[in-house]
């Protein structure tokens, strides 16, 4: 990965989840009611975070799961390989709860689409919001994010990716130059 | 998202047999079907993958629960399902497996599900037609989705495979549930063996690295698992051995035979039971019995391979 520029940094990073935690409660007038589930795989340690603040901060338990929205892609027809299923665990019932929807880069909007699919097949949440850490611009489908850690105007030839400790060893936002794969 | 995403592909396009599966295509099944056994446990227990794709299951030979559990699997992935059984069709007129196969295939069909009397009908199939053919039992020689259900439902109990003593007893020479169950158990590196009446073993088949018992407690007390296969008595007439009663003196699978070993038996069956021949109904319906996770798991394991074929290229 050739990274042209740091956009957010370790310490950033810290204050920018820290934020989005309080933004989460402020809107939600506390925790009471809210569940926090992160879409597989990069989201998912992103909504561990968000859980961990806001526990902190309003000293009581949290409700939390892990969607993988793989089976309700647009995206699966002809492909050469299959992508590999890491699973939904969500162990508690989403109805009447207000769903906090995790991811880290909110980009042409279809994997949101995917997996609001799959969370009203698993029940009918009182409300779904939607947290990211960046919004990079060129969506493709009307959806928008309530909570956003940064606004990250992209070109086209470049790509942004949310680095964190659990995976990439450093907590960080970079943009890079555009690698093969395409939108995601 | 490229940087992340991890994706993998089995080696055929269709699923005919397990001989020479390679053990991580076996693996990559098991770990997908997992995430299916999670979405049967859903209030809504459908998933749109395989939306737009049509499936027929085509039936030469009569089957109740591999059938269902078929259609299940490729309902709850949203497929379009058509079925064809062979005592309605035009079959009973004469016609060819070859031309039934084509005539389906130019309503553009995106896969074929076969059950047939005839060993290598599915291997033919995938010869002549375009569709991803899979194999849901081919007369004497595979069942492999009963297999994939079978290691899916060992691996669930025992955690994995490798190691496990498996022993598959009853009638080996006509079950091709069992030559399935020992190429997908030895590919994940289980001490396979088969027990029965000498009548009722293939001569030679040590060759696939399998041992023989034609003692019940030997089986019995070498084994982790005891896989029981049915007694096809419409099959038997009394040619492979002299009588039912004798068969469940020998080879019947009863409480009082297993309390002799000091430990825990799992014992499976894939069904249907013939009650009180080989598995007596204490047994089948006791603490030992996995029989009814294998039905559930079928379905999970089903979805799992539809999904792997039906939305690749």
């Amino acid at each position: 990965m050739n990274i042209k520029s740091r956009v957010i940094d370790a310490a950033g990073f810290e204050r920018t989840v820290t934020r989005l935690a309080h933004e989460i409660l402020e809107r939600n007038k506390g925790a009471e009611t809210i569940a926090i589930i992160g879409i597989r795989t990069r989201g998912e340690f992103l909504a561990k975070r968000l859980v961990d603040k806001i526990q902190r901060i309003e000293n009581r338990e949290l409700q939390f799961g892990f969607l993988d929205i793989t089976l309700y892609r647009d995206d699966l027809r002809g492909k050469l390989t299959q992508p590999i299923l890491k699973g939904t665990v969500i162990s508690f019932d989403v109805t009447g709860k207000d769903i906090i929807l995790v991811d880290d880069v909110l980009y042409t909007g279809r994997t949101v689409r995917a997996a609001l699919d799959e969370l009203i097949d698993l029940g009918r949440p009182q409300s779904i919001q939607l947290a990211v850490m960046v919004d990079r611009g060129h969506r493709e489908l009307p959806i928008k994010a309530d909570f956003i850690g940064k606004n990250i105007p992209t070109a086209a030839g470049d790509e942004v990716h949310v680095l964190m400790k659990e995976i990439d060893g450093e907590d960080a936002v970079v943009l890079t130059d555009a690698i093969e794969g395409g939108k995601s | 998202m490229p940087l992340t995403e991890s994706s993998r592909r089995l080696a055929s396009r269709h699923l005919l047999g397990l001989e020479g599966m390679p053990k991580e295509d076996v693996q990559l099944i098991l770990d997908t079907a997992k995430s299916f056994r999670e979405v049967l446990e859903r209030p809504i227990k459908k998933v749109p993958t395989l939306q737009g794709k049509t499936i027929v299951n085509l039936f030469f030979e009569s089957s109740t629960r591999t059938r269902l559990s078929f259609e299940l699997a490729e309902r709850r992935l949203s497929a379009d399902v058509v079925n064809f059984s062979a005592d309605v069709s035009s079959v009973k007129k004469g016609e060819t497996l070859k031309d039934t196969a084509r005539n389906i295939e130019m309503m553009k069909i995106d896969i074929i599900v076969i059950r047939h009397a005839a060993a290598g009908a599915p291997h033919f199939l995938s010869k002549v037609v375009n569709a991803i053919i899979v194999n849901a039992g081919d007369g004497a020689h595979e069942h492999p989705t009963q297999a994939l259900l079978d290691l899916y439902t060992m691996r669930e109990k025992f955690g994995q495979i490798e190691g496990l003593n498996v022993c598959i007893v009853g009638d080996i020479a006509h079950s091709r549930v069992a030559l399935s169950d020992i190429h997908g158990l030895k590919a994940m590196g289980a001490n396979v063996s088969v027990c029965g009446p000498k009548t009722l073993i293939p001569r030679e088949i040590e060759r696939f690295g399998v041992r023989v018992h034609y003692k019940l407690d030997d089986a019995i007390r070498e084994s982790d698992v005891l896989n029981v296969l049915r007694i096809q008595l419409e099959r038997q007439a009394g040619a492979y051995f002299p009588t039912i009663r004798e068969y469940r003196e020998y080879f019947g699978i009863t409480r009082e035979r297993l309390d002799k070993v000091k430990r825990p038996m799992t014992i499976m069956h894939p069904g249907p039971i013939n009650r009180d021949v080989e598995l007596s109904a204490n047994v089948a319906d006791g603490e030992h019995s996995l029989i009814l996770q294998q039905v559930l798991n079928g379905v999970a394991v089903r979805m799992a391979i539809l999904y792997l074929l039906g939305t690749a290229n």
